[in-house]
């Protein structure tokens, strides 16, 4: 197959477009998190409880969207956990980020094992299925690529569309924004930074869950262990890569995802026959490293992101 | 709230936080054990028992404390300067592989020159695999948490690769493992007879050593400086950059000790499952231990034993194996805040 003919096929941009959905998620829930001074390593557990959580709960017997809404709480719960220590009480971003995730992954695979003991494949349930937007989906190439995805697909690009407008045309954005920027000043306006802060991160990593939960509940029908895959440490590269905005993070997710669809189909050509496979799977990992490289030198970061805020301090 | 910190913390109040946090973690690894239907006391005495309740027990005790030594080690000389190394995994891959490429025939030299030359090449490419990420920080500002993570994920498939490629056992039956050392590339036993090789002594010298560097050398000094405030280390002429580089090979070097201790002391060869996670879990170590290069050895012997413990106790009464990994992270996250509440006094206002 010849690169263009991969390059102008529906099915190529549909699989990218899929691919792309819960990195848009939990790319929103990281940049929410960032916008209001708070790095969020925590993401990469979250996103495993996300997954876990949405899918036992729809095995379990609530409709799809209840499973959803199960991995937001789920997300929420962590988040809650990782606001409390690295917001009131300042602690090491870093050192909480990674303590989450691990706690999360941990808690995630024990119950697993708690709940379903004595099983060799995990239990399938009925995933999302796609949904043809009327008309639109009738638009050659874009119609079949953009306009015959899942429900949890559309909401992921509905979800850019909603943060856009919080943060740059709503007060409580301003107030997110100003909480990463410059916390002194939304203390001086008589606003909490700590609950403002508080808040954003126990909201994005709902929406880091979501991400998570999408992976079980539309692209597969079950969850496995090592699904996410370091899916959440792609999306800490690309927030940096889209410059903390809404829409070029998006631009990030879906182009990246376009390349990782483009190296499953690689593999499937005459050069997949000379070179390894792992190299066409490192090429994620490694397009990651070069957008922080790349855009290290124009990025224009948060002022007080990772900067601790104690009240009366100056 | 508010922080106020405590001028002169007594020593009660310095090392309470270490004991809290591990009580607490028992606390939580309670809760979750009723919830799985164990009853905690007979779950803690099945883990006591699968720890320390045997010579057997208590050897592989040593032995899953040797890696965990090595990679809390590299986490506690990095942190210490605030140089955020995560990919202690990769490194023990990059040590592995080292050990694997040079002591499977390539050099046929007797045993101890042979195994010195390793154990350096080995260090050497630890240290190599983090100066990268240290280069992209000190040069492009690129956060060193994310790319040393993703450089895990790279590093484990290029180890895939080679154990599909060049590094494949001809006689392997098809699996992806390499071709066992020669026997004078293997660290020999301790004692004849006892499971425990030389690796853990070698595991305790470094920890010695460090603690030296730490205490007694301007580099161990101009570290803490590095950590503390790089601002400050920087007006007061402290070579910060290069202090950070030779941070991120310590560090590297380190972890890569845990890879080539594994191969040359236990295995034998290089499989994908080599490491269970010793990487992340020196990240744990090395926060129990306060980034004290001996307290890592006595966190490394108690993470171990959970571990270890933790596994006999699954087979016996059936509470999933996993209660080991949240005690650890639920361990760590409080020992972070505990550190804190023994600086700092919570202030309402």
């Amino acid at each position: 197959m010849d690169l263009i003919d991969i390059l102008t096929s529906a099915a190529f941009w549909a699989a990218a477009i899929r691919i792309a959905s819960p990195l848009i998620f939990a790319t929103m829930g990281e940049l929410i998190c960032e916008r209001a001074g708070v790095l969020n390593l925590g993401i990469e557990g979250i996103m495993v409880a996300g997954a876990f959580a949405g899918w036992i709960a729809v095995w379990a017997g609530l409709p799809l969207w209840g499973g959803v809404a199960v991995a937001f709480a789920a997300g929420m719960a962590f988040g809650l956990l990782h606001a409390t220590l690295s917001v009131p009480f300042g602690l090491s971003q870093h050192v909480v980020g990674i303590g989450v995730t691990l706690l999360a992954t941990s808690l995630t695979f024990y119950t697993y094992r708690v709940v379903l003991p004595e099983v060799s494949s995990p239990p399938k349930i009925e995933a999302f299925q796609p949904f043809e937007v009327p008309i639109l989906s009738h638009i050659p190439l874009i119609g079949p690529a953009f306009f015959a995805q899942t429900p949890l697909t559309y909401a992921a690009f509905l979800l850019v569309i909603a943060v856009a407008l919080v943060l740059y045309r709503t007060p409580l954005g301003l107030a997110v924004r100003a909480a990463g920027e410059n916390p002194q000043a939304v203390a001086a306006q008589g606003l909490s930074v700590t609950a403002i802060r508080m808040g954003a991160v126990i909201v994005g990593s709902g929406f880091m869950a979501v991400g998570g939960a999408f992976l079980t509940l539309s692209a597969f029908d079950s969850f496995f262990f090592d699904m996410v895959n370091g899916r959440g440490w792609i999306c800490i590269a690309l927030v940096v890569f889209g410059a903390w905005k809404p829409g070029k993070a998006l631009l990030g997710a879906v182009l990246f995802a376009a390349f990782d669809a483009l190296q499953i189909r690689l593999q499937q050509t005459p050069i997949g026959a000379v070179v390894p496979y792992q190299l066409f799977l490192m090429m994620p990992y490694i397009l990651s490293i070069l957008a922080l490289v790349l855009m290290s030198r124009r990025a224009e970061v948060p002022a007080a992101l990772m900067v601790t805020f104690n009240k009366g301090e100056r | 709230m508010r922080l106020e910190p405590i001028a002169n913390p007594g020593l009660a109040r310095r090392l309470a936080p270490p004991a809290l946090a591990i009580a607490g973690s028992f606390l939580v690894a309670s809760l979750l054990a009723l919830i799985a239907g164990g009853n905690p006391f007979a779950v803690f005495g099945a883990i006591l028992k699968g720890a320390a309740g045997s010579k057997f027990a208590l050897l592989e005790t040593l032995n899953r404390a040797t890696p965990l030594i090595f990679t809390g080690l590299a986490v506690a000389v990095a942190f210490r300067a605030k140089l955020w190394n995560i990919g202690a995994e990769a490194q023990l891959y990059a040590g592995a592989v080292v050990t694997v490429m040079l002591g499977t025939g390539a050099l046929p030299w007797p045993s101890l020159p042979l195994l010195v030359v390793i154990g350096v090449a080995a260090m050497l490419a630890g240290a190599l695999l983090l100066l990268i990420p240290a280069l992209l920080k000190t040069r492009f500002g690129v956060d060193e948490v994310v790319t040393t993570l993703l450089f895990n994920f790279i590093f484990l498939l290029f180890v895939s690769y080679l154990l599909e490629g060049p590094l494949k056992d001809p006689m392997g039956m098809g699996w992806p493992k390499s071709a066992r050392l020669i026997p004078e590339a293997r660290l020999p036993r301790i004692i004849d007879g006892l499971r425990l090789h030389w690796g853990f002594v070698l595991a305790l010298i470094s920890a010695l050593v460090l603690w030296v560097i730490n205490t007694r050398t301007t580099l161990g000094f101009e570290m803490r400086a590095v950590g503390q405030n790089a601002e400050a280390a920087r007006f007061a002429g402290i070579p910060v950059t290069r202090v950070i580089l030779k941070t991120a090979l310590l560090s590297g070097g380190l972890a890569a000790l845990a890879g080539f201790s594994e191969v040359a002391g236990l295995k034998g060869s290089l499989t994908l499952d080599l490491s269970p996670g010793y990487g992340y879990t020196g990240i744990v170590v090395a926060m129990l231990a306060l980034l004290h290069p001996l307290g890592v050895v006595v966190a490394a012997l108690f993470v171990a034993a959970i571990f270890v413990g933790a596994d006999a106790m699954s087979r016996a009464l059936g509470v999933p194996s996993y209660l080991a990994d949240i005690m650890l992270a639920s361990a760590l996250l409080m020992m972070v805040l505990a550190i804190l509440l023994s600086k700092f006094r919570v202030v309402r206002d």
